[in-house]
C-alpha cells in the first residue's frame, strides 16, 4: 500500500488499495465505537482543530467526536464564533492556529479550493477539507463506501464486491461536492456509477469523469441499480434557480414511495443528510430497511477516526527508512 | 522640462514601421536628430549601448490599471509608470476604474496632473457611462477637449445595447473610439473562471465562452449600423475573434486587443486554486489560446495590451472565488510575446508599439509623439530590446507595488535594456533612473 | 524492536530469511499441550478463565490452547482477539496500522484473563495489551503465555507460561508458525 498521503483534501488523493485500507482500518473503530467506553488513546497529546467557516453541526460534532475518541485534544473555531473574526483574513487565522501548535486542520468553507490553499501554507500539520464549495467532501465518500461495504457484506472482499456495482447518483450533481466525492470514490472501487440530473443541474463538462452514463431519466435507471444516492437541492447554494419549481423537480427525481417499489430488492438507498422528506425523497422512503441513512451517520464517526489515525499515526515526521 | 544631456544610442538595428536598419541614434534636446551608422558620441553626451539590439519607437500599452486615485496600495501613478517603463512602454492608457472613476473632466485633469513628471506618458481612457454604471452616458466631449480618444467602462462591459447604440452615434460626431469590455453579466453569472472542464472538475462557478461572443457580436452589428469605431479589449476566445475577423473583412471599423496571459496561460492553470491566476476574462482553454495566437498573427488582433491589473497581496489570499480578477503585465508583455509567439520580432513590435499607438490616437499623424518612425524631426519614445537575453521573473523584483505575476519562476528570452521618454533614458541597464 | 514493530514496518521489499530452525512442528505442539496443562493446573479448574489472542501472532496459539484445554479437561474456554495497535506507545514515530478488530464478546469482570502472544521481546506490546483490556472490563488477574521468550525486556514484564526461553541478538528476528519457531534475519530485497 502506498504511504497515505500527507492531507485528504481529495477522492483523488486516494488510490483503491488506499481506499481499501482505510475501510479495513475503519473495522476496528467502529469495534471501539461499540465499546461501553468507547475511547483509545492512540493520539493522545495531538491536538486537532476544527474551522467551520460554514455552519454544520452534525458534520463538525463527528469529527470532534472522532478526534475526541482518540484522546486528542480539539480546539472548534467556527463562523460564528468569535475566535473566528469577521475580517481577519483566513491566512492570518491559519497562521495564529499554527503557532499554537496543531497536528491536524479539519476545514468546511464555502469556497472551492480553501483546504489545497491552506495545504499550502501549513507546515507539519494535516489538513483534512470537511466540504469545500462545490468541489470534494472525502470523508462523506467515504462513509458511504463504507455503509454499502457492510450491506454487501464486509470485509477484503467487500472492496471487490464493488467491482461492476451499478451505482446512481440523483440530484443536483452540478453544485455538489458530495457528488465529486462519491464518482471519484465508486469509479476507484471499479463500481459503475450513472448520472441523474436535469440537464440545467449537470456540470457544464463531464469530460474525463469517470462515469458510465447519464440520464434525466429517474424511472428508466430504477430497476438497474444497486445502490442509489439521494443529493438535497441546494437552496443555499442557488440550485432552486436552475429548476422552474421544487414541484417540478420532486415530480422527476424524488425517490418516492411508488419509484421506491421499483428498485431491485437488494438495492441500498443512501442520502448524505440533510434530507428534505418531500422533496428528494418520501418521508415513509427513507424510513424503508434498505434506506441506511441512520448507518450513514454512525459510520461516520469510524471512518473520520480511521482517516485521522492514517493522517497521524503514520510517522511522516519520520523518515521511511529508519 | 530640463535640458537633458544629448543621447547617442550606439551599435542597434533601428527598426520601426519603415523597416529595419543597422545605424546609431543620436538624440537632442528630446529629439531624434540624426540616424546614421558610425556615428561619434559628441563630450557630455550619454551613450546607451545598443549591440545586439534592436532600437524601436517606444511601446505603447492600450490597456494599463494605474490604480491611484483610490487604490495606491497595490499601486500608483508612479510605481505604475515605473514598471512601464522598465517593460518599454513609453506610453500607458491609463483605465478609467479608480475611485473617482474617470467620468468627468475634472478626475481627468486629476490624473494628467499627478502623471507630470511620471516615467512613461499616461494617457487616459475615459469612462463610457457616468460611474461606469452603465445607465447614463459620460461627458464624453468634456473630456475629448483634454485629449481623451478613447472611452471604456472597462472592468464591466456596457449591458444596454440601447445605450451602448446611443453611445456609438454620439462618439461618432467626436472622432474617438469606444472600447468595450465584453461580458455579458447574466451570463457570466458569478463566474470565476473559464466555464468548461476545469470549472466542473475543480467546482468552480464558470463564465461561458458565450458571455463574452455575445457583446462581440452586439458591438459589431452596433459598430456596423453606427459608423462608430469599437476596440475590443482583451479578445479571449476563438469564437470572438471568427466574429472580429468577418467583421474586418466585410470592413466594420473595428480593432482588438490581445492580452499576454491570454496567448500564454490556460484555465487548467487554475488546478491549484491559486487567485494569481484570476483574471477577466479568465484563462481559456489551448482551443482559444490558439485562437488568439493566429489573430496576432494574421492582422486579426492590431495589437497586445497588457491589462495591467495590480492588487495588494492580501487580496490575493482570499480563497478563488472571492480574489479580485486580474494579473500585473508591464514588465512581461514584451518578453512573453518575443518567447511564445513565432512571430518576427518586427510584427512583435507593431503589435506593442506602433498599431497600439494609432488605437489610441498618440501616433504623429493624430498628433502625438509615440509610436511613430525613428526619423529625424521626431520626439525621442523609445525603447532599445536585446531580444536574447534571457531572465527569470522575478515578483519581489518588480516595480509595481503588487506581486501578482502569474509567471514568477518563468525563464523568458527578450528583455528592455533601456528606455527613452522625450530625450531621457528613464531606464539604463534594465534599471530604472529614477 | 518487537516483532510486531518488524511486521508491520518492514521496510518495502524486505524479507525474512530464516537461518536455523529451533523449534520443529512437533516441538511446537508439545509446549501448546505443556503450556496447557499449566494453565489448567495453576488456575485449578478453567472457571474463570478466558484466552485472549494477540493480533496477529498470538491468535493461532490461543485458539490451539482453547482446543487442547477442550480435549484434556473437557473445558470450553472463551477465546478472543485483542488488536493492540492503539495503544501503541510508538504511534507516530512509524507507520502503525491495526491488523484486524478487536472481537472480545465475554465481559472480562472478574476473570481470569490468559494473555497470549507467539514472541515476547521488549515487553511493549504486552503493556500496551493490559492497557487495551482495561476497556473491557477489571480483570481478577491477568496472566501472560508466550510461545517463545526472547529476551531484551524494556519494561517491568514476565510471563506465566513460556514455550521455550531463546536468546537472541537484537538484530535477529524470529518467527513463529505452526511449522515451527525460526530464528532469521530480515533482509532488504
Amino acid at each position: 500500500m502506498s504511504p497515505f498521503p500527507a492531507h485528504l483534501l481529495s477522492m483523488d488523493d486516494l488510490d483503491a488499495a488506499t481506499i481499501a485500507e482505510v475501510l479495513r482500518v475503519t473495522d476496528s473503530f467502529a469495534e471501539v465505537g461499540r465499546r461501553a467506553n468507547p475511547k483509545v488513546p492512540a493520539l493522545r497529546g495531538r491536538t486537532v482543530a476544527t474551522l467551520f467557516f460554514e455552519d454544520s453541526t452534525r458534520t463538525r460534532m463527528s469529527f470532534e467526536t472522532a478526534a475526541k475518541r482518540m484522546s486528542a485534544d480539539v480546539l472548534s473555531f467556527s463562523a460564528g464564533s468569535s475566535s473566528v473574526k469577521k475580517g481577519e483574513s483566513l491566512r492570518d487565522t491559519i497562521e495564529t492556529i499554527q503557532a499554537i501548535g496543531m497536528d491536524a486542520v479539519i476545514i468546511r468553507h464555502s469556497s472551492s479550493g480553501v483546504p489545497a490553499r491552506v495545504a499550502e501554507w501549513v507546515d507539519h500539520c494535516a489538513v483534512v477539507n470537511a466540504g469545500d464549495g462545490w468541489h470534494q467532501h472525502p470523508t462523506q465518500a467515504l462513509l458511504d463506501l463504507y455503509t454499502v461495504r457492510q450491506s454487501l457484506g464486509g470485509g477484503q472482499e467487500g472492496t471487490d464486491r464493488f467491482r461492476g456495482l451499478r451505482v446512481t447518483i440523483v440530484g443536483d450533481i452540478r453544485h455538489s461536492r458530495v457528488a465529486r466525492s462519491q464518482i471519484t470514490a465508486y469509479a476507484a472501487l471499479g463500481a459503475e456509477v450513472t448520472l441523474v440530473a436535469p440537464a440545467t443541474l449537470l456540470p457544464p463538462s463531464l469530460e474525463g469523469w469517470p462515469i458510465a452514463g447519464v440520464s434525466h431519466d429517474l424511472d428508466a435507471v430504477l430497476d438497474g441499480t444497486d445502490v442509489i444516492s439521494l443529493l438535497r437541492l441546494q437552496a443555499e447554494r442557488g440550485s432552486g434557480a436552475y429548476v422552474p419549481t421544487m414541484r417540478e423537480y420532486s415530480a422527476g427525481y424524488a425517490l418516492t414511495a411508488r419509484r421506491a417499489l421499483q428498485l431491485p430488492p437488494a438495492a441500498i438507498i443512501l442520502h448524505p443528510g440533510p434530507m428534505v422528506r418531500g422533496v428528494e425523497i418520501a418521508s415513509e422512503v427513507a424510513e424503508l430497511p434498505s434506506a441506511r441513512i441512520t448507518d450513514q451517520v454512525g459510520n461516520g464517526v469510524a471512518v473520520r477516526m480511521a482517516v485521522l489515525f492514517l493522517l497521524l499515526g503514520q510517522g511522516h515526521l519520520e523518515s521511511e527508512a529508519a | 522640462m530640463s535640458t537633458t544631456p544629448e543621447l547617442l544610442i550606439r551599435g542597434g538595428t533601428v527598426m520601426d514601421a519603415s523597416g529595419e536598419r543597422r545605424a546609431d541614434v543620436r538624440v537632442v534636446d528630446g529629439r531624434v536628430v540624426e540616424v546614421a551608422e558610425g556615428l561619434e558620441a559628441p563630450t557630455g553626451a550619454t551613450v546607451l549601448d545598443a549591440g545586439g539590439c534592436v532600437v524601436a519607437p517606444g511601446l505603447v500599452d492600450l490597456h494599463t490599471h494605474l490604480r491611484e486615485p483610490g487604490r495606491e496600495e497595490a499601486e500608483t501613478i508612479e510605481t505604475g509608470t515605473r514598471a512601464a517603463a522598465l517593460g518599454g512602454f513609453t506610453a500607458v492608457v491609463a483605465m478609467p476604474n479608480t475611485d473617482p472613476p474617470l467620468d468627468s473632466a475634472e478626475s481627468v485633469r486629476n490624473v494628467f496632473a499627478l502623471a507630470e513628471g511620471a516615467m512613461a506618458q499616461v494617457a487616459v481612457a475615459g469612462a463610457i457611462t457616468v460611474g461606469r454604471a452603465g445607465e447614463h452616458l459620460a461627458p464624453m466631449a468634456e473630456l475629448a477637449a483634454l485629449g481623451v480618444r478613447l472611452f471604456t467602462d472597462d472592468g464591466d462591459g456596457v449591458q444596454s445595447a440601447g445605450l451602448m447604440r446611443r453611445a456609438l452615434q454620439y462618439a461618432t460626431g467626436l472622432g474617438v473610439t469606444l472600447g468595450q469590455h465584453c461580458e455579458d453579466r447574466s451570463l457570466a453569472a458569478g463566474g470565476t473562471m473559464h466555464e468548461g472542464a476545469w470549472s466542473s472538475r475543480l467546482g468552480l462557478p464558470g463564465m461561458p465562452s458565450e458571455a463574452e461572443e455575445v457583446m462581440v457580436a452586439r458591438d459589431i452589428a452596433l459598430a456596423r449600423a453606427t459608423g462608430g469605431r469599437v476596440h475590443f479589449l482583451h479578445v479571449s476566445t476563438a469564437g470572438s475573434v471568427d466574429l472580429v475577423r468577418r467583421a474586418r473583412a466585410d470592413g466594420v471599423p473595428v480593432t482588438a486587443e490581445v492580452a499576454p496571459h491570454h496567448f500564454t496561460l490556460t484555465d487548467g492553470c487554475a488546478a491549484g486554486y491559486d487567485p494569481v491566476f484570476k483574471v477577466n476574462p479568465p484563462l481559456r482553454p489551448q482551443e482559444d489560446v490558439d485562437a488568439v495566437k493566429a489573430a496576432l498573427a494574421d492582422g486579426t488582433a492590431d495589437a497586445i495590451a497588457t491589462d495591467h491589473a495590480p492588487h495588494a497581496p492580501e487580496l490575493k489570499d482570499l480563497p478563488f472565488d472571492q480574489a479580485p480578477p486580474g494579473m500585473l503585465g508591464l514588465q512581461t508583455a514584451l518578453a512573453l510575446a518575443t518567447t511564445e509567439l513565432d512571430l518576427p520580432l518586427v510584427r512583435i513590435l507593431a503589435l506593442l508599439s506602433w498599431q497600439p499607438a494609432v488605437i489610441a490616437g498618440l501616433d504623429p499623424d493624430h498628433g502625438g509623439t509615440q509610436g511613430g518612425p525613428l526619423s529625424p524631426g521626431s520626439v525621442a519614445n523609445l525603447c532599445v530590446v536585446d531580444p536574447t537575453a534571457t531572465w527569470i521573473v522575478d515578483p519581489t523584483a518588480l516595480a509595481s507595488r503588487s506581486r501578482n505575476t502569474p509567471y514568477a519562476g518563468r525563464t523568458l528570452t527578450g528583455r528592455v535594456r533601456h528606455t527613452v521618454l522625450a530625450g531621457e533614458p528613464v531606464v539604463i541597464d534594465a534599471e530604472a533612473q529614477r | 524492536m518487537a516483532e510486531r514493530e518488524r511486521s508491520h514496518t518492514r521496510p518495502r521489499g524486505a524479507v525474512f530469511v530464516p537461518r536455523v530452525q529451533v523449534m520443529s512442528a512437533d516441538d511446537v505442539r508439545r509446549a501448546v499441550t505443556r503450556m496447557a496443562h499449566e494453565i489448567a493446573e495453576r488456575n485449578r479448574g478453567l472457571h474463570d478463565v478466558v484466552l485472549i489472542g494477540l493480533q496477529t501472532g498470538g491468535v493461532g496459539i490461543a485458539r490451539r490452547l482453547a482446543e487442547t484445554l477442550a480435549e484434556v479437561e473437557g473445558a470450553d474456554v472463551p477465546v478472543g482477539t485483542l488488536d493492540v495497535a492503539f495503544y501503541r506507545d510508538d504511534i507516530g514515530l512509524r507507520p502503525v496500522l491495526p491488523e484486524a478488530a478487536t472481537d472480545i464478546t465475554t465481559d472480562l469482570t472478574a476473570a481470569t484473563v490468559v494473555l497470549v502472544d507467539d514472541v515476547l521481546f521488549t515487553g511493549r506490546t504486552i503493556r500496551a495489551a493490559l492497557n487495551a483490556l482495561g476497556e473491557y472490563g477489571r480483570a481478577q488477574v491477568v496472566e501472560l503465555a508466550v510461545m517463545v521468550d526472547r529476551g531484551h525486556r524494556e519494561l517491568p514484564i514476565r510471563p506465566d507460561y513460556v514455550g521455550k526461553n531463546l536468546p537472541t541478538s537484537r538484530e535477529e528476528m524470529v518467527d513463529v508458525s505452526d511449522e515451527g519457531v525460526s530464528l532469521g534475519e530480515l533482509v532488504n530485497r
